[in-house]
């Protein structure tokens, strides 16, 4: 018998503000609600809400809300709700419990504990309405040798490099995980934005070819979709080693979501499950790693950079040394808050650590060790504003990953449960009907209107600080000053604490 | 000349713009004054058959089979759009019979013949179908 576990949110309707238009109806994937003739009146069952407020925004009205529920088990310090459900649930199913975003859970977030400097009287603040403030930068190797031709002339010895105009890029997400319109929204913007997205494993659809110098390749342990034409048409290629929301672990595609189109794009046959394997089968080594690195450039005729993507773990720093030193231009690191399309509860919430951490031991380690120009930086894993992009740049940071701010802006209501494949908002979805619901239209004009409000912003705080550009930014700890921090937490960010001068 | 257009592709079957029409066009400014309680005589109507959905509402055709129908020369082409003055509608209907996209309609009563005026003829002054469609199927812009 599956014991009957009440719902966490309700359907909140007031009837004097409901006009029964049943738009609420027709825009739940999940038939909450639905129009009673004989009363003339809409109802809920909210056991099916999964709190995605789709019929909350779409109500001409503003007839509804969803709140959460006051229902509760006996109050319990250790025992709370959702953890007395989640044994009934798998005590029901006697399966592993699947979840989607990135870590909800309430573990510290040193973004906001990091407070940022400006310039006062001695050292002048810049207007960037004014004065030049650069955000363009370019991701690569710096190591270019003095090298000259047999006429005296300096050779270019420097290895392919990636332009950004804006120092954010759009994470990888498959083809398959989220929807064709999600995918056409982010390769639109990147173009516009001059920028980059990122395929993620799932391939590159046939018709997005053409937005090819915008775009990084995945290269993802189950090599889905990769060939030489997939490899040419893109501007970097990323091996994936790992991903923050699940480290250490594959992934797994249900066959469900392998449409014609999408088997097309991996190159899998239809309908069946698509599954990543932990680690790449052919990796067990930095040398290992060396190896595909050179492949890819090799295949690739030594023009694109090769980005190395691994979740924030225990021991970044020091993989990320071994990753500096196996020939790849770019450190692509995931924080333990990053999204994903599906993954086991428990890993995600209780695998990896957080990004400002890893990224400040990562850079750390890499000055130390004299490697810090061999790559750049790339940080993702919960970058939630212009504020965030700013203190990463001052850990160390090149540039930022953004994945869920980016479908938040695309209407996503991290409802998290994208792993059911009904997307109310058209964005981790397959279903063609919702899957038109993301217009990319809009879709790609509100992702410009993100990144260009959150670089104007990052402009402001750089000409507050007296800093005209991203690259003099970056890794300019004294930027940064820490609160409510241990000694310890600021020693691993290598921060001063508030008050402390310089 | 500007026209609405509905791009099927984008169109939800959500219905929401008939419910922005009756709205624009009852006099009431407030939603649930307006609506509550009553049936609706919006002068756009979503067309569904399985998952295609198509709003449709009057094309202001040129040369208008409705104009040219009227025994009561309550319809005329002001060279922007195809105007009723309810003042002159007898209410015979022949308009309804002809229209072949079903844009024109009888009113609330059945009295009289109502259309689309592009809301020039309302307090919201813009096409209301538009402006709150969800997904821009429905879009009032100039094409040749
Ligand atoms: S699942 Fe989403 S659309 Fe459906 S009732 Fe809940 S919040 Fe509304
Ligand atoms: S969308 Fe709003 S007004 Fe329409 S039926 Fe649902 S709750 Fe009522
Ligand atoms: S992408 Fe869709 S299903 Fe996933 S959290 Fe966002 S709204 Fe929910
Ligand atoms: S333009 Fe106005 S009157 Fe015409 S269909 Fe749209 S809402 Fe109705």
């Amino acid at each position: 018998m599956n014991i009957y576990i009440q719902p966490e949110y309700e359907v909140v309707r007031d009837r004097d503000r409901c006009i029964a238009c049943r738009v609420c109806e027709r825009q739940c994937a999940n038939l909450v609600h639905s129009y009673d003739a004989e009363t003339g009146k809409m109802q809920a069952d909210s056991t099916q809400c999964v709190n995605c407020h789709r019929c909350v925004c779409v109500c001409p009205t503003h007839a509804l809300k969803i709140v959460k529920s006051d229902d509760t088990y006996k109050i319990n310090g250790n025992w709370d709700n959702q953890t007395i459900n989640e044994v009934y649930r798998q005590a029901n199913s006697g399966g592993v419990l699947l979840s989607s975003m990135g870590n909800p859970k309430d573990y510290p977030v040193f973004w906001d504990k990091m407070l940022i400097n400006a310039s006062q009287v001695t050292n002048p603040p810049i207007d960037p309405l004014r004065e030049p403030m650069e955000t363009q930068l370019w991701l690569g190797k710096r190591t270019a040798k003095i090298e000259r031709d047999e006429k005296g002339r300096l050779k270019n010895t420097l290895a392919p490099q990636l332009k950004l105009k804006v120092p954010i890029m759009f994470s990888a997400m498959s083809y398959g995980s989220i929807s064709y319109n999600a995918h056409e929204s982010l390769a639109r913007a990147a173009e516009e934005l001059g920028t980059y997205y990122n395929t993620g494993e799932g391939g590159l659809h046939k018709d997005f070819y053409k937005y090819g110098k915008n775009t990084i390749v995945q290269v993802a342990s189950g090599r889905f979709g990769v060939y030489k034409d997939y490899l040419d048409a893109a501007a970097a290629i990323e091996i994936k080693m790992g991903q923050g929301a699940k480290p250490g672990i594959g992934g797994h595609l249900p066959g469900a979501k392998i449409s014609a189109d999408v088997s097309e794009t991996r190159m899998i046959p239809q309908g069946v499950d698509a599954i990543s394997p932990a680690p790449h089968h052919d990796i067990y080594s930095i040398e290992d790693l060396r190896q595909l690195v050179y492949s890819l450039k090799e295949a690739t005729d030594y023009k694109k950079p090769v980005i190395v993507k691994i979740a924030a773990v225990h021991n970044c720093a020091a993989i990320a040394s071994g990753i500096a030193r196996s020939g790849a231009d770019i450190i692509a690191i995931d924080g333990y808050r990053g999204g994903t399309g599906a993954a086991p509860t428990r890993i995600r919430d209780n695998v990896g650590i957080p990004i400002e951490l890893a990224l400040a031991q990562v850079d750390q380690r890499l000055r130390e060790e004299g490697i810090r120009d061999e790559v750049s930086i790339v940080v993702g894993g919960s970058v939630r504003s212009s504020a965030d992009v700013v203190k990463a740049i001052a850990l160390g940071a090149d540039a930022c990953y953004i994945g869920t701010a980016a479908l938040l802006a695309l209407g996503c209501h991290l409802c998290r449960t994208c792993q059911t494949g009904k997307c109310n908002w058209g964005i981790a979805t397959q279903r063609p009907d919702l899957v038109k619901r993301l217009n990319p239209d809009i879709g790609y004009k509100r992702l410009v209107n993100l990144v260009t409000a959150w670089n104007h912003e990052i402009q402001e705080m750089m000409g507050g600080m007296g800093i005209n550009s991203v690259e003099a930014l970056r890794g300019n700890r004294l930027m940064l000053r820490g609160i409510g921090l241990t000694d310890t937490e600021l020693s691993v960010l290598g921060i001063k604490y508030a008050g402390e001068s310089m | 000349m500007k026209r609405i257009y509905v791009n099927e592709k984008w169109c939800l079957g959500c219905h929401l713009c008939e419910y922005e029409c009756a709205f624009a066009n009852s006099g009431v400014t407030d939603m649930v004054k307006a609506l509550k309680g009553k049936k609706i005589h919006p002068n756009i109507r979503v067309e569904d058959r399985g998952d295609v959905h198509f709003a449709v509402n009057c094309r202001h055709c040129t040369d208008a089979i409705c104009v040219r129908s009227c025994i009561a020369g309550a319809l005329s082409f002001d060279g922007e759009m195809v105007r009723i003055d309810q003042n002159k509608c007898v209410g015979c209907l022949t308009c309804v019979l002809v229209c072949p996209y079903g844009a024109i309609l009888p009113d609330d009563e059945g009295h009289v013949a109502q259309k689309c005026m592009l809301c020039t003829n309302n307090f919201t002054q813009e096409p209301n179908c538009v402006r709150h469609c969800l997904n821009n199927a429905i879009v009032y812009e100039e094409r040749d």
